[in-house]
């Protein structure tokens, strides 16, 4: 039986504050949640990007001379902390699932409300520990992956930090994962079936459950690294006969699937905004949730592709290789797709459609890299270079970072009521498309030519291919401007946008924008065919 | 129709003869330098040119799709109300999953040409006397192989250097010589934290882990000076723990290891 009708209104929704400040209040509506995740992600982002200039700045001489060596790798560390569990995650799940998720499936909030605002309430904290705990001995310098025995050696404070942090964002994840599924399976509206529901919702379910079975792994293996640091315990100290590889494998248990849950939540966004600019049905529905599913299948059996230098054993090696390889048809099954939902479309080419194109091309791009990665011998040379980092950020910012900002174009107008500037946004795009494409690009050289990861110098025969590299870094800061300009003018004396400037057909834009507390003025609309774009009004369900 | 699929077939060859004129011309890789360069890098050019074939592929048909079905100004209304087609969906599903397993196969045959596959530890008189598990590395095998002649070296990584051990030598360095055309064998081991012994020019690597010694074999094919990198983050100084591996001729090499070689102490 589902549930449509929420029945958490809590008794004290008048005590709640109104107006701007709700945003900083324990909110139970969804609405106000999601943007709390999107805007405290964001700033995050902004943090994490600030590092990342650090390290172009400091890969911009052969010589390590901009900041202290130590330092450096703390920067790194944090860069990858920051972007990935306090920007990339929270956003694509936290951000736009909370928003989006209760529309979709008819319901009037997320299946529990407090748990909700509870798990946004853990992202603040512990993105404030973690880089606070710079300022007490360094913070954690081991890299975000934290292997032992390095992070056991290096200062311990701020690998303790470190540690608490991921384990309350780790939990802050799971909260969030749970909810999910409990609103997706419980709280659909009458009437509403599963092969009903938007693609988005989809991608959550399936990430959700990534979500749920993989991070309590990372937590064990946490805490058990934190005995390792603390209490002079054994399990991953070679000193005391632990065995390092055992961490990697307990490590990558979570961190493989965590790719996915970066990834999935873009492929379900970028499913709702391409039909609705290109006014087509989104192609292929049915293999799109099949490749959703066995994307989440293959991708929990994958993750020693990261160790094919750790001293795996030859079979354990073929069979991660083949595994990991097989992502690419579920993968490639959708990029078919969409570009089948752009043909013979009517597109309009706006700022949300350009970001999500440029996320198709990117994407593709970073994961034809991925197949070669999957090859063992490919592998062998290029693990641990900078072709290694090429890729990966081919995947979550020229993939999912260019849908987050294809998202925002794209909602800008149901959370605000206003439209983002065109002109302004056009202009973001174009900077961030060659500035990505000019800081990544060329990296994948560096790592085929010798040029390992995570180093503050190297050979000076890279400084030229590493300056232009730095100089896209800077294409890709000044991209920020005209985007946040942009958000700025248009929160405030931006166009109106009327309540559904898309003309789109999913339940979202069948209210008002913003929409109520209760999201619709009456009952839920029941939206049977959300891609029923050229089919008359008398035909759609 | 006709011409529509002219074009089709037109574009398409033009794709593929532009992947392989840059696949087989343009260089991304660094010098090779041994038995596995070559190999490695054939497997590279298979994967680069499929890769640009489909990059390409796709980039033409997404800015394609852009422009030809673009909104025009004065156009209202949808477009044409096409939900899936069973056909091209399983085309596209069968495709990739046979191109897939191909490469998934031609890189196993190539992981196997590169000594991958290989039992490590017998036919080797320091480590069949180790009861001890060895993990594997890369085993490389030369057409030339002689067993006993192998060239064992110990390699002990720590924060920020490598050490080479030449135990019938009885002599440590600091730069690794090794003779070319000849197999060497090395059993690493760090001392504190994790390392990756990595040659670019040879197109190999492997950890080195604390508490569990790793092997690498590689026969490097020519003369010259290159530079052995650690790839594992291991500290502050990581960018600077490097070292070099000079491949010389034999009678060089051997001039070289009297050089430095210790008599043996007699206890």
């Amino acid at each position: 039986m589902t549930i449509s009708i929420d029945p958490q209104k809590t008794n004290n929704e008048s005590l709640q504050p109104k107006g701007w400040l709700r945003y900083f209040s324990f909110s139970l509506d969804h609405k106000v949640i999601g943007i709390q995740y999107l805007v405290c992600g964001f700033l995050f982002y902004l943090i994490g990007g600030t590092l990342a200039s650090a390290i172009r700045i400091e890969l911009a001489s052969p010589m390590s001379d901009f900041m202290p060596r130590d330092v450096y790798n703390q920067v790194l560390t944090l860069h990858g902390t920051i972007m990935i569990f306090l920007w990339i995650v929270p956003v694509v799940n936290g951000a736009f699932g909370n928003y989006l998720i209760p529309f979709y499936v008819g319901a009037r909030d997320m299946a529990f409300p407090r748990l909700n605002a509870v798990a946004f309430w853990l992202i603040p904290p512990s993105g404030l520990m973690l880089v606070a705990s710079y300022f007490v001995e360094g913070a954690a310098q081991a890299g975000w992956t934290a292997y032992p025995p390095l992070s056991i050696t290096t200062p311990q404070s701020g690998q303790i930090i470190w540690i608490l942090s991921v384990l309350l964002l780790g939990g802050s994840s799971i909260f969030g994962g749970i909810n999910f599924i409990a609103t997706i399976i419980k709280f659909r509206r009458p009437g509403l079936k599963l092969m009903q529901l938007p693609m988005y919702c989809w991608a959550m379910l399936g990430t959700s459950l990534l979500v749920v079975l993989s991070t309590p792994v990372l937590a064990g293996t946490l805490i058990l690294l934190s005995f390792d640091i603390i209490a002079n315990t054994g399990f991953f100290n070679p000193v005391l006969g632990g065995n390092v590889v055992v961490y990697q494998h307990l490590f990558w248990f979570y961190s493989h699937p965590a790719v996915y849950i970066m990834v999935l939540p873009a492929f379900g966004l970028v499913s709702e905004i391409l039909p609705v600019h290109a006014r087509k049905p989104l192609f292929g529905y049915t293999t799109m949730v099949f490749s959703i599913m066995g994307i989440v299948v293959l991708g929990l059996v994958v993750w020693a592709h990261h160790m094919f230098t750790s001293g795996t054993p030859p079979w354990m090696r073929l069979f991660f290789t083949i595994a990991t390889a097989f992502i690419a048809v579920p993968t490639g099954i959708k990029f078919f797709n969409w570009v089948a939902t752009l043909w013979g479309g009517k597109i309009s080419i706006n700022s949300a459609m350009l970001f999500s194109c440029g996320f198709i091309i990117n994407f593709v791009f970073g994961g034809i890299t991925g197949v070669a990665l999957a090859q063992v011998p490919f592998d062998i040379h290029v693990h641990d270079t900078y072709f290694v980092v090429a890729h990966f950020h081919y995947i979550v910012y020229g993939g999912t970072v260019f849908i987050i900002f294809s998202s925002i174009y794209h909602w800008f107008p149901k959370v605000t009521g206003k439209m983002l500037n065109e002109k302004l946004g056009i202009l973001h795009f174009v900077i961030t498309f060659i500035g990505f494409n000019l800081c990544f690009a060329p990296q994948h050289w560096l790592g085929l030519n010798g040029m390992p990861r995570r180093v503050a110098e190297y050979d000076p025969q890279f400084q030229f291919v590493n300056q232009i590299s730095s100089l896209g870094a800077l294409l890709m800061a000044i991209s920020t401007i005209p985007f946040l300009i942009n958000v700025f003018l248009s929160v405030r004396n931006g166009k109106d946008a009327g309540d559904n400037p898309w003309n789109a057909l999913t339940p979202e834009w069948l209210t008002s924008s913003p929409p109520p507390v209760e999201n619709w003025e009456g009952e839920a609309p029941l939206v049977e065919e959300p891609y029923g774009y050229g089919k008359k009004i008398s035909e759609r369900k | 129709m006709l011409n529509k699929n002219i074009y089709l077939i037109l574009i398409i060859s033009l794709v593929f003869a532009i992947s392989f004129w840059i696949g087989f011309n343009v260089n991304l890789l660094p010098v090779e330098a041994s038995i596995n360069a070559p190999i490695y890098d054939e497997l590279f050019k298979i994967l680069f040119i499929i890769g640009l074939i489909i990059f390409i592929g796709m980039t033409i048909a997404v800015i394609y799709s852009l422009f030809k079905f673009r909104k025009r100004n004065d156009q209202i209304g949808d477009g044409i109300a096409l939900e899936g087609n069973l056909s091209l969906e399983i085309i596209w599903t069968i495709i990739p999953s046979i191109i897939v397993l191909l490469i998934g196969l031609y890189s196993y045959n190539i992981y196997d040409r590169m000594g991958g596959m290989k039992e490590l530890n017998h036919n080797h008189e320091m480590m069949s006397s180790n009861t001890e598990k060895i993990w594997a590395g890369i085993s490389q095998t030369s057409d030339n192989e002689i067993a006993i002649n192998n060239l064992s070296i110990e390699v002990s990584a720590m924060q920020f250097a490598f050490l080479f051990n030449y135990p019938k030598g009885n002599f440590i360095s600091g730069e690794l010589h090794v003779p070319v055309d000849q197999k060497v064998s090395m059993k690493m081991e760090s001392k504190d934290v994790i390392h990756a012994f990595w040659v670019p020019e040879f197109r190999i690597k492997q950890d080195i882990i604390p508490g569990q010694p790793t092997i690498l074999n590689f026969t490097p094919t020519k003369v010259g000076k290159y530079p052995i990198i650690c790839a594992e983050l291991c500290g502050p100084y990581h960018g600077g723990m490097r070292a070099s591996i000079i491949v010389e001729k034999e009678s060089d090499y051997n001039e070289w290891f009297n050089k430095n070689k210790k008599p043996e102490v007699n206890l």
